[in-house]
């Protein structure tokens, strides 16, 4: 047999729906999928596919933690230790004073902190090239990609497997 | 699974397909610019081009050139940065907190919105490097060592705050505007036919390929920016009204202030937003996308927000009665009847009375009286700021040191050099992005679909409809 390794069967979809209830019925028959691409979020995807639930958030919540602490280490060591002063009569330190500054750095430690976390998972990046199976698929077409050779069925069972579940067309892609 | 009740009149109409909505969004992305641009991008600049010339004489000059003297020290240069702020907090806060409240009708103005933020941030943000005098210094609100400059900055001041405030919601907005619009951008970019712009938004893309896992966690990440942009967006204009009211100038120090500034932030926001989208509808002939629906959704929320202010002007006058403080009554006195009377007025008339027309469906839901009322709502926006900050200086404690403000020409100058580049800069952008967001409206479309009977509502799109077995599956 030959290497099917990163040789892909690609089943183009018209509709959200029907390539979400064409994944059920897939797997069903015993086919693994790799991925599937959309040109919109599909709600139900990840079930659908049975991708676990992302942990970003908390990665997000580190961030948060991170900033908030770094935010209160600064305000608090300038303003008290530093270089104590008295502003209008009030304690050096401060904490009340200091949340508008702690809150703000939080926000942005957890929004940058996340949004690398993100570009770095889903490897993004400026100069990235996307393994692309279907340009149509960030336009009107779903596609869902399947690698032969993680497959025990043969090419035309697939196929025959991907038409059946409302496939518009079935092509094949070679990485 | 969406249901969307069959009485909810459509978001999108004309029974676009999600190739309709590629097609139509990236239309103008794609092709040359019209003539209607070029005119438009070419006075953008010219009105740029004339503010620099005056913001450099400012900075040259300093800020003598200015109609300040030393009883008014704030006017239009404040005036201008809290107008230009609140401006910018109707992006942030149709993407995120609309987002939150699953809004769906965002999904058609949000882009635009945001990317009007952004550019209203900026404008605002160059005021505060204008009325420092000497911008070269601005890092000195940085908390830098001491040795950069004297001490650390003082984090008691509101002003510090500010600084903290604004670059955080700049940078976030930003960041949350460029995220949702990877998506878009590399659906340009697999429709690019040249090498050029196949290159560029293939880089800008950042290598987006939508595959389930990456939208997955795109959703995730949306709905955590909007969760942290929605009490962000709150804290900028609490922190910027803070400016004002931790000071001891009666007029300005009022605990009704956050929420007062948050509330009239939004409202003349909106009102920008309509301004624009009400062009760029029309020139992009994309009717289809920002339906009167839109419209009059947002004109709903100029009469709530219009609203909150016209009662917070009217507990301030009552506060300043009420609490029995003789300066402050002065202060409120002289607003309406001083020799700012007008512009106090002006200021009534506009935030209002003018936004109470809305409840009229015949005009909220009309184009022209939708653009006219959201530039009224902006002049009284503007001279709302004008009042509080110059009625409240110019009597000051001393009756001998009481003055009036006049602004000169480079007042003028600086303010039409923040429309300029205002302008400039969006126009940029709705020639080179695209102005609505595809991904989010063909999320929506399916919804939303005039064509769809309300039965099917969810499985079918249109003529299109899929197996009807398969509604029954997914329930």
């Amino acid at each position: 047999m030959a290497d099917l390794h990163g040789k892909y069967l690609v089943g183009v979809y018209d509709d959200d729906e029907v390539i979400l209830h064409a994944i059920s019925k897939i797997r069903k028959a015993g086919v693994k999928i790799s991925e599937v691409y959309s040109p919109f979020a599909i709600h139900g995807m990840d079930e659908a596919l049975g991708h676990s639930r992302t942990r970003i958030g908390i990665a997000a919540f580190m961030f948060g933690v991170t900033g908030c602490i770094c935010a209160l280490c600064l305000t608090i060591w300038t303003m008290g230790i530093d270089w104590p002063m008295i502003v209008g009569g009030k304690d050096p330190i401060s904490i009340p004073n200091y949340i508008p500054v702690t809150f703000e750095l939080t926000v942005l430690f957890t929004a940058f902190g996340m949004v690398g976390t993100f570009l770095v998972t889903n490897n993004l990046g400026p100069g990235v090239n996307p393994n692309m199976f279907d340009p149509r698929s960030t336009d009107n077409k779903f596609v869902m990609a399947i690698e032969l050779g993680k497959n025990k069925l043969t090419e035309e069972q697939i196929s025959q497997v991907l038409k059946d579940s409302g496939a518009e067309e079935v092509n094949i892609k070679q990485f | 699974m969406h249901v969307t009740s069959s009485v909810r009149p459509p978001l999108i109409t004309g029974g676009k397909t999600y190739a309709d909505v590629t097609e139509d969004i990236c239309r103008q992305v794609e092709g040359k610019p019209t003539k209607e641009w070029k005119i438009a991008f070419t006075i953008s600049v010219i009105v740029l081009a004339y503010g620099t010339a005056c913001l450099f004489w400012t900075w040259w000059e300093g800020l003598g050139v200015w109609g300040l003297n030393k009883t008014v020290g704030w006017a239009w240069d404040i005036t201008n940065f809290v107008w230009w702020v609140g401006i910018g907090h109707a992006g942030t806060l149709i993407s995120a907190i609309l987002l939150l409240f699953r809004q769906k009708w965002r999904t058609s103005i949000n882009r635009a919105a945001e990317a009007m933020t952004i550019f209203a941030v900026l404008c605002a943000a160059s005021f505060i490097l204008m009325h420092m005098g000497r911008p070269w210094l601005a890092y000195w609100a940085l908390p830098l060592p001491n040795a950069f400059g004297s001490l650390w900055v003082n984090f008691n001041s509101p002003l510090v705050w500010d600084v903290f405030a604004i670059s955080t919601y700049f940078s976030v907005s930003l960041v949350f505007w460029y995220i949702g619009l990877i998506p878009d951008l590399a659906t340009i970019r697999d429709r690019a036919q040249n090498k050029v712009s196949r290159y560029i938004y293939g880089t800008l893309a950042m290598g987006w390929n939508g595959s389930a896992k990456t939208w997955a966690r795109y959703e995730y990440i949306s709905l955590i920016l909007a969760g942290l942009s929605t009490p962000l967006v709150l804290s900028v204009h609490t922190i910027v009204s803070m400016d004002f009211a931790t000071s001891v100038i009666p007029g300005w120090h009022t605990t009704i202030f956050p929420p007062y500034f948050v509330a009239g932030a939004i409202f003349s926001g909106f009102a920008m937003v309509q301004n624009l989208m009400l062009i760029t509808r029309v020139v992009y002939r994309l009717e289809d996308y920002i339906t009167l629906e839109h419209i009059e959704s947002m004109n709903k929320v100029i009469t709530l927000t219009g609203s909150i202010v016209g009662v917070a002007y009217l507990t301030e006058f009552f506060i300043a009665w009420y609490s029995g403080v003789e300066y402050e009554s002065y202060a409120f006195i002289n607003r309406a009847t001083g020799p700012y009377w007008w512009a106090y007025w002006t200021m009534m008339t506009c935030n209002v009375i003018s936004p109470q027309l809305f409840w009229s469906r015949s005009i909220r839901r009309s184009v022209t009286w939708t653009f006219f009322i959201s530039v009224i709502v902006n002049i009284g926006m503007w001279f709302e700021r004008f009042v509080i900050i110059v009625t409240s200086l110019h009597r000051d404690y001393l009756p001998s040191s009481w003055a009036m403000f006049s602004p000169t020409m480079y007042d003028i100058g600086d303010y039409i050099f923040s429309f300029g580049f205002f302008f400039t800069l969006f126009l940029l952008f709705s020639k080179y992005l695209p102005v609505i967001n595809m991904a989010e409206v063909k999320s929506v479309i399916r919804s939303s679909s005039e064509k769809l009977p309300a039965k099917v509502a969810g499985v079918a799109k249109g003529e299109r409809v899929a197996n009807p077995t398969f509604n029954k599956d997914a329930e």
